[in-house]
């Protein structure tokens, strides 16, 4: 009834291709965007510090791996070495130049990253599925490695940790210990949205429907006229992007200071595929899922179940997290591969005829 | 009627639920400890965690808490994964802990810049950030009784004093086999200054996290160099396939080190007699013969409160959570005469700690006589690099082999005073101290 474009004429091509043509869908695009804007100052720091934070900051890696596995169907299980090379490239560049903004360094990390990333897709033109997970998986091992084993990486301290420095905008400290967590959500907050306006942008376009020709076929795809190499590693450098400058953020405003050699494990790298895949495959919203899902229920489960009164350990917790998030990944890839994305979207269609179903 | 029934549940429910909050803020000290029960580290995790929850268990089943105020004692668990600990970390800070225990060089790492802010002091206990030694840069860390450079130093010591003094090093092969990680590589710089200083080839053999448990070609590798002596610097899964590995490969196993998060008891039984000779540093005593084990038996573990076995009560590993816990506890005590009050907090905390003096009385008085080298905290000093000892393994338990080894604090202090610079400048805008100097005498 209230989930329905009667009435709303596209008078123009513009308003045809837009991103979202139903009016409601725009409402509402608004009102989260206005409810992600308040959210800092209601919820409690401890909501704050250890979901929305790391919420934002591992839904842009999230998105990245969608644009690779999701849209272009090349499968990568490296993405957690990208966003460590973004967070050591981020890390490194404001120490040598610390008079540059942190912000713009957050988003030229993603280069750095990118750079890998094309290095690594190289086989992807060879290889595909299985092997080519493979190919990734050594990419990632390659790069964990490195981050231990290079000390220019950490500025040779002798922790091999990096310590993200005290760095503003205006004044205000915005990474480093004494910012404001709200500070660190909002700048958060930009990226995410901007990412995603960049993503969203992408996959609807040339390149986007070049990416998923690909996935869908690629010897078509290459009789089409698409050039595979050019598809394959511009998919592999925007994802690697998207990657690096989650890292950044995860390092520099979300943790604050880490030894990255072990953040940035293959253990992560597998829960940004499970994200992906939980969330739903080639969908932005389906990232967000995701991502929601891989951060918010294991500290929703360890903290909220005992605040409610049923007594289970973290160990416990911990657990039983590991087994709903194998059991729903493989529920979901047997009878629903579009993911928690797909649920999303047919509710949508159902409320579109509501209430004379057909 | 219905109604009022559940008006009045409800109404009851809530004002137990106040009530119940109320008497957790009046009057309990809040101590939210980090432990790891769950993923590779988990072996070593346990033991660890259970010493301390049982000490704080058998504190308030016996005394009813320390100065007649009860212990909050809650575990939190890290997996040994730095997004968790982050989110301990917080849970602690909601819950008002007094102390914040990481158990992991990340986590601890993560906590140090925000520890002055937040007011809740760390305490990483033979682990962490060695800089963090320095008081003068770090008031709000401890990381007493040793640092990994100190323990390297120990286990050259060590070294020399079998071989029958420090000139017959020359010319021997020294191996490290470590943790490729940060923890793992942190005695290399000192190893590096004592080979120059005495003349013995040191050989590094990482082992990279993913493959802790298959070292067949490190040791293929050890061998092939003939090395004299090996140190192990590992953790969890990495230890008893050391200890297994050098056995099966023909390396004396007597010639192996560990450092003292590597002597686990189950660390070296899994190699069965093969692993008989293992050797590992410590700065406590392991066994069930002391009053506190005793009554943490008594008071807990025959009352089914304890998560542990009772076999397993005793164990290195578990002795050094009580370690760690009666150590706090004696923090507390501090905390509570210095400032006066019985329910104290982070800053009062910090000052208990700097305060500490754990003479010989002070161990007899908790229950743990000759349990452990004393040792005295300051305000320029958060670590006193206290006296480690070498014992072995005999198939069964660990047995005493060495008497007290003093590291060279010369050789180290220097070094870390430098890092603790370094740190403070690294991280611009790190705060000078201005908390006042806790005066201990």
């Amino acid at each position: 009834m209230f989930y329905r474009e009667t009435g709303q004429f596209k008078t123009n091509y513009t308003d045809d291709m837009a991103i979202f043509p139903i009016r409601q869908d725009r409402i509402g695009i608004a009102i989260i965007l206005a409810i992600a804007l308040i959210l800092p100052f209601v919820v409690s720091e401890f909501v704050l510090k250890t979901i929305l934070l790391p919420f934002l900051a591992l839904s842009v890696a999230v998105i990245g791996l969608n644009i690779l596995t999701g849209y272009t169907g090349l499968i990568s299980l490296g993405s957690a070495g990208f966003m460590g090379v973004g967070a050591y490239a981020c890390y490194k560049l404001t120490t040598i130049f610390p008079e540059v903004n942190i912000i713009i360094w957050i988003f030229a990390s993603g280069f750095f990253a990118a750079a890998v990333g094309v290095f690594f897709g190289l086989p992807s033109l060879r290889i595909k599925g299985l092997y080519l997970a493979v190919a990734t998986l050594a990419a990632q091992f390659f790069l964990q490695w490195a981050f231990v084993r290079i000390p220019w990486l950490f500025n040779y301290n002798p922790s091999g940790a990096i310590e993200v420095p005290l760095r503003t905008l205006f004044g205000m400290p915005i990474t480093g210990p004494t910012a404001e967590l709200e500070v660190k959500y909002l700048i958060c907050l930009g990226f995410v949205i901007g990412m995603t306006w960049l993503a969203s942008n992408l996959v609807h376009g040339r390149i986007g429907r070049s990416w998923m020709a690909v996935r869908d076929m690629d010897i078509a795809a290459e009789l089409m006229g698409i050039k595979l190499l050019n598809a394959k590693l511009l998919a592999f450098a925007v994802s690697s992007f998207f990657c690096g400058v989650s890292g950044a953020l995860f390092v520099f405003l979300y943790l604050g200071g880490a030894e990255a050699g072990t953040e940035f494990a293959i253990r992560l790298s597998f829960l940004i595929l499970f994200a992906v895949i939980i969330g739903g495959t080639g969908s932005m919203i389906g990232s967000f899922f995701g991502t929601a899902f891989i951060v918010a229920l294991p500290t929703i489960l360890k903290f909220g179940a005992p605040a409610i009164g049923i007594a289970i350990t973290g160990a416990t917790a911990e657990k039983i997290v590991l087994m709903i998030i194998g059991a729903l990944t493989i529920y979901l890839l047997i009878v629903e591969p579009h993911g928690l994305a797909r649920l999303w979207q047919i509710m949508k269609q159902k409320l579109r005829v509501w209430p004379f179903p057909y | 009627m219905m109604f009022k029934k559940l008006a009045l549940s409800a109404t009851v429910a809530a004002s137990v639920l106040t009530a119940g909050f109320a008497a957790q803020a009046q009057d309990a000290i809040n101590f939210v400890h980090n432990t790891y029960r769950t993923g590779a580290f988990s072996g070593s995790g346990i033991p660890v965690g259970d010493g301390t929850r049982d000490y704080f268990t058998m504190l308030n089943n016996r005394d009813g808490g320390i100065g007649g105020v009860k212990i909050n004692f809650e575990e939190c668990e890290t997996a040994y994964d730095t997004r968790r600990s982050v989110e301990c970390y917080e849970q602690g800070k909601a819950k008002n802990t007094v102390l914040y225990v990481p158990w992991s060089t990340g986590a601890t790492l993560a906590a140090i810049p925000r520890a002055h802010i937040d007011k809740i002091p760390i305490f990483s206990m033979g682990y962490g950030l060695s800089a963090s030694a320095v008081g003068d840069v770090f008031p709000w860390v401890f990381n007493m009784p040793i640092t990994y450079w100190d323990g390297a130093n120990a286990f050259i010591q060590h070294v020399a004093q079998q071989e029958g003094g420090f000139d017959k090093l020359k010319g021997k092969t020294i191996g490290l086999l470590h943790l490729d990680a940060p923890f793992g590589k942190e005695p290399i710089p000192i190893l590096e200054a004592l080979a120059k200083q005495h003349g013995f080839n040191l050989k590094l053999y990482p082992v990279a996290p993913a493959e802790m448990q298959n070292q067949s070609s490190v040791w293929l590798t050890i061998r092939r160099d003939r090395t004299d002596w090996v140190y192990n610097q590992g953790w969890g899964a990495m230890n008893p396939t050391a200890v297994r590995e050098a056995a099966r490969g023909g390396f004396p196993v007597n010639r192996l080190v560990g450092v003292w998060w590597a002597g686990g008891d189950d660390d070296a039984r899994p190699a069965g007699d093969a692993g008989k000779g293992y050797r590992a540093l410590n700065w406590h005593q392991t066994g069930a013969n002391f009053p506190v084990i005793q009554d943490i038996i008594k008071h807990v573990v025959d009352r089914g409160q304890s998560l542990s076995a009772k076999e397993k009560v005793g164990e290195n590993l578990y002795n050094r959570g009580v370690y760690q816990a009666i150590i706090i506890a004696e923090a507390i005590k501090n905390a509570q005469a210095i400032t006066g009050k019985k329910v104290i907090n982070g800053e009062d905390m910090r000052r208990g700690l700097e305060a500490l003096n754990m003479t010989e009385a002070k161990w007899a008085a908790a229950g743990a006589p000759a349990f452990a080298s004393p040792f005295r905290v300051t305000c320029s000093d958060h670590n006193s690099q206290s006296a480690v000892y070498v014992m072995e393994w005999d198939g069964k338990a660990w047995k005493r082999l060495s008497a007290d080894i003093q590291p060279q604090k010369e050789q180290v202090r220097p070094l870390l005073e430098e890092a603790a610079k370094a740190f403070a400048t690294s991280n611009a805008g790190w705060p000078a101290r201005t908390e006042a100097c806790q005066n201990n005498s």
